[in-house]
């Protein structure tokens, strides 16, 4: 009982200090500078249409590749919580024929689909979390249509190390060849033309090999899930 | 204006559940409902009036200068808080991952996913 009253008033004290962030909340008329000067920035310097992207993968290009690190941790440890100790044979139920035949015949589009949404993500809504995720629905897909199919560990493993290392690199070589003050940026490559698929430097390269590591992570914390249910 | 109060009340809802809860599935999908209320309120602070989504695309009016430079002339979202929602969402996702990982395994080792039953951890 004292639990719960002590719950409402926790609730109620927090509810009171977002509160005047409600009061003091207004739609505003017009950009402010820093986000004019995104805006701008990315339209004239860079040349991408969505300016999303800009500020993710090259304005505030740090914070990405620390998100990335922040992903890899979390799906290391669910890795080492899940890891699977002896192999056991549990029965699961195999999937219905529609699910079968429907997941042989979407999965691969699905697949594509992630490839198209990461590699159109300077011009298009879009980008590599979003293909990334579209990527792992596949795997889903696959896992829950054909429960005893092993996934391939070894070539999901070898995706992740690669594209986290060449997101890694292209930062460097931005320093290498920029000079200090440029690390991971994108104006190291020919800009090309507005609102072709090659343009924007190394924005689409940067782009899919996020979207390369955010699905092959997301797909092994899959199957991580999909073989710890069990017991060890 | 209105979507910054649903996300205040999905924020409340959810430290609500976690607080009162016992079942560790219940207090995950709490923490689940807590991030998405903290995604709408981030997405609500980023919204300029009458404005489209940051994509200039060939729907958005701009001009170009002699320079070459284009100048937007229609109104765009801002951009940065959608960025950060962005990273927010997957950053949230594998949070979730993570704990759903530690329930399972607290499970196997102890067959219950009370949380009172778990003893030894409580100060």
């Amino acid at each position: 009982m004292f639990k719960y009253i002590f719950a409402i008033l926790c609730v109620i004290g927090f509810g009171w200090m977002m509160w005047h962030l409600v009061q003091g909340f207004y739609i505003p008329d017009t950009m402010n500078e820093i986000a004019d000067s995104y805006v701008s920035g990315s339209v004239n310097e860079l040349k991408i249409p969505n300016t999303v992207t800009a500020v993710v993968v090259s304005y505030r290009g740090l914070d990405t590749l620390g998100e990335v690190t922040v992903l890899f941790l979390a799906t290391a440890g669910v890795g080492f919580f899940l890891k699977r100790h002896r192999q056991t044979n549990a029965k699961r139920r195999e999937g219905s024929e529609i699910l079968k035949t429907g997941a042989s015949f979407l999965a691969p589009m699905i697949m594509l689909f992630g490839i198209y949404v990461f590699t159109h993500g300077h011009l298009t809504p879009g980008g590599g979390f979003q293909g990334g995720v579209l990527i792992a629905s596949a795997t889903l897909l696959i896992i829950l249509a054909c429960p005893d199919c092993a996934l391939p560990k070894h070539l999901i493993r070898i995706l992740e190390g690669i594209s986290g290392l060449g997101y890694v690199l292209i930062g460097i070589l931005g320093l290498l060849i920029l000079g200090k003050h440029s690390f991971l940026d994108p104006r190291i490559m020919d800009m090309g033309e507005w609102q072709k698929l090659f343009s924007g430097g190394a924005i689409p390269i940067i782009y899919s090999l996020i979207g390369l590591k955010v699905g092959s992570e997301l797909s092994s914390v899959l199957g991580y899930l999909k073989g710890g249910g069990e017991e060890s | 204006m209105i979507v910054l109060i649903i996300g205040l009340m999905l924020v409340l809802i959810g430290i609500m559940i976690m607080l009162s809860k016992k079942n560790m599935l219940r207090i995950i999908i709490g923490f689940s409902i807590v991030d998405t209320g903290i995604h709408l309120i981030i997405v609500a602070i980023g919204y300029i009036k009458n404005a489209t989504a940051p994509i200039i695309d060939l729907g958005v009016k701009t001009t170009r200068d002699s320079s070459g430079l284009i100048s937007v002339i229609d109104k765009v979202a801002d951009p940065v808080p959608s960025a950060l929602v962005l990273t927010s969402i997957v950053i949230g996702l594998a949070v979730t991952a993570l704990m759903l990982s530690y329930a399972i395994r607290l499970y196997q080792k102890s067959g219950t996913l009370n949380i009172d039953d778990h003893e030894e951890s409580k100060w």
